[in-house]
């Protein structure tokens, strides 16, 4: 690898641990940013000379608040500090900072700044979106082109979203237990609606999405490096693995949706998946389950199975039922009701379904599973129907291809009937 | 004399390699490999997976079983096993029993990747 490829490695490994401690040192994003920042150009210089520090991340830490000190007292007209060419000989300074940040500091440092990405007064896309900026350390274009807008109005978002989370109190006292926990649960929550936003490609070419997927499972891993034992963590880990084992096979070459039946599980990414499968089994044995645990459970059935009929259907009917129990939602009874067509007939989930009509009015997947259902009975001018509505709330251009698919399907069946 | 050869790096890092560089540091080692195999030398190689998905079991008159991976400083890695299990519990009783009566910990890391070599026993 070039110098420069590592030592990007190195900064972007390094961001979240530096910039939380930086935010801790100085209470103030920007000036922890602006630290971050010179902290890296001056690694960029000194590191391809003296090779890479011991701990990337204290080092940076270290630099990053002598500048800002180094300031003061250039200012105030007093003597400097060492400059940092020497500092990566300093491995007795590097040692005893990275002793005084032991792993639990660093755990609530990048909880932190993960959390006020959080604001609840921010909407999701801007969550996300700061936490892409602050966190990850992608560039305002980057993110832009991700949210399909130009960069300027990201920009501007981005600005308000911190001026918004400047003015609500950060909060910097260590948290207690309980306050740990909630946090934890906000900053999940949006791991996965990182990973989402991804997955579901609402648009922004696929490699941008796929950058966003491989983000969050970063995140996610960065998290269950710091909270080692909390199931939830692994469940969620696991689960953005099994979705993003799939993401090669789920497109096929002209950029159709592929479902899950249909996939080449060849092109699975088996690697993601095993990693998925260890993460679930470590979660097992804590008995404290919880929505992403139930969702990676799923996923993992589907992982498991070689060919689509080697599927537990079963199994997977009762982690829905359990999920449903848990987080009762009608998208969640949705998703049953497609395991309840395979294990008891369209009927069967036709009926289940039935009483969601008023609540996913609006939900293209509504119309999609329930079109496939009237297909299978036979219904096919009320299947008609409900593609119909389908392809007036599809997202992408591919939502709306893959509908038109089945729709050619049931002409030529209706016709050759 | 057979060495085992530990591979270190911030694993935050090499995580955080794209597909393409990743790849290209395995190629690289794959040639070194290729000239040790072809010489019969080359025993057991094997990828572990992130440290997110070990588990260690720390020895003592009650084994403790903790999430995550072995981090003291005190204790150095003195050796290894790989053992084929149908789940994770029993690769903890396996720990659990190697380690009965001693100090120490065991810490269980699932592998990603695993060759058996080229050398004859």
């Amino acid at each position: 690898m070039t110098d420069l490829a590592w030592i990007d490695a190195a900064l972007t490994a390094a961001r979240p641990k530096a910039v939380g401690a930086l935010l801790r040192y100085f209470h103030d994003l920007d000036q922890a940013e602006e630290a971050f920042q010179e902290s890296c150009l001056r690694a960029l210089k000194t590191w391809p000379v003296n090779g890479p520090p011991r701990d990337p991340a204290a080092w940076l830490i270290l630099v990053g608040r002598n500048v800002a000190l180094d300031d003061v007292r250039r200012r105030s007209k007093t003597q400097a500090l060492p400059p940092e060419e020497i500092l990566s000989d300093l491995n007795d300074a590097e040692a005893d900072l990275a002793e005084r940040l032991d792993s639990a500091h660093y755990r609530d440092d990048v909880l932190r700044l993960l959390f006020i990405c959080c604001h609840p007064d921010l909407p999701a896309v801007q969550q996300i979106a700061l936490a892409l900026r602050i966190v990850s350390g992608l560039s305002v274009e980057e993110i832009a082109r991700a949210f399909l807008v130009s960069e300027a109005a990201m920009e501007q978002r981005i600005t308000r979203a911190k001026s918004r989370v400047a003015a609500a109190a950060v909060p910097f006292e260590t948290p207690g237990a309980v306050e740990r926990a909630e946090r934890l649960g906000s900053v999940a929550a949006m791991v996965y609606l990182l990973f989402n936003e991804g997955y579901s490609a609402t648009g922004g070419s696929a490699h941008v999405r796929v950058s966003l997927c491989e983000e969050a499972i970063r995140l996610a891993r960065l998290l269950l490096g710091l909270f080692p034992s909390e199931p939830e963590i692994m469940g969620l880990t696991a689960l953005l693995l099994f979705q993003h084992a799939r993401a090669r096979a789920r497109l096929d070459p002209d950029g159709n949706i592929v479902l899950l039946d249909e996939q080449d599980r060849g092109l699975w990414n088996h690697d993601m998946i095993a990693e998925g499968l260890a993460l679930v089994d470590k979660a097992l044995r804590h008995h404290r389950p919880g929505s992403y645990q139930v969702q990676a459970a799923i996923a993992a059935l589907h992982a498991r199975a070689a060919r689509p009929q080697d599927t537990d259907w079963a199994e997977i009917d009762q982690l829905y039922a359990t999920l449903e129990r848990l987080q009762p939602s009608p998208v969640v009874t949705l998703n049953r009701a497609v395991a309840v067509a395979k294990l008891r007939g369209p009927e069967a989930a036709l009926a289940m379904i039935e009483p969601l009509a008023d609540r996913l009015s609006g939900y293209f997947h509504f119309f999609g599973a329930k079109g496939a259902f009237l297909t299978q009975l036979g219904r096919t001018e009320e299947a008609r129907d409900a593609f119909g509505r389908a392809i007036a709330l599809a997202h992408t251009p591919a939502e709306a291809a893959h509908i038109r698919l089945h729709l050619d399907r049931l002409m030529k069946d209706s016709q050759s009937a | 004399m057979l060495y085992a050869v530990l591979c270190y790096h911030d694993e935050a890092e090499v995580m955080g390699w794209t597909p393409a560089q990743d790849e290209a540091v395995l190629a690289k080692r794959a040639k070194v490999q290729q000239k040790v195999a072809a010489a019969g030398k080359l025993g057991p190689v094997a990828r572990l997976m992130p440290t997110t998905a070990a588990t260690t079991v720390r020895s003592g008159r009650e084994p403790v079983v903790i999430d995550g991976p072995f981090a003291e400083t005190k204790e150095q890695l003195l050796g290894f096993y790989v053992v084929d299990c149908a789940s994770l519990d029993e690769a903890i009783a396996f720990a659990r029993e190697l380690g009965h009566g001693e100090t120490g910990a065991l810490e269980i890391r699932p592998l990603r990747h695993f060759e058996t070599g080229s050398r004859a026993r």
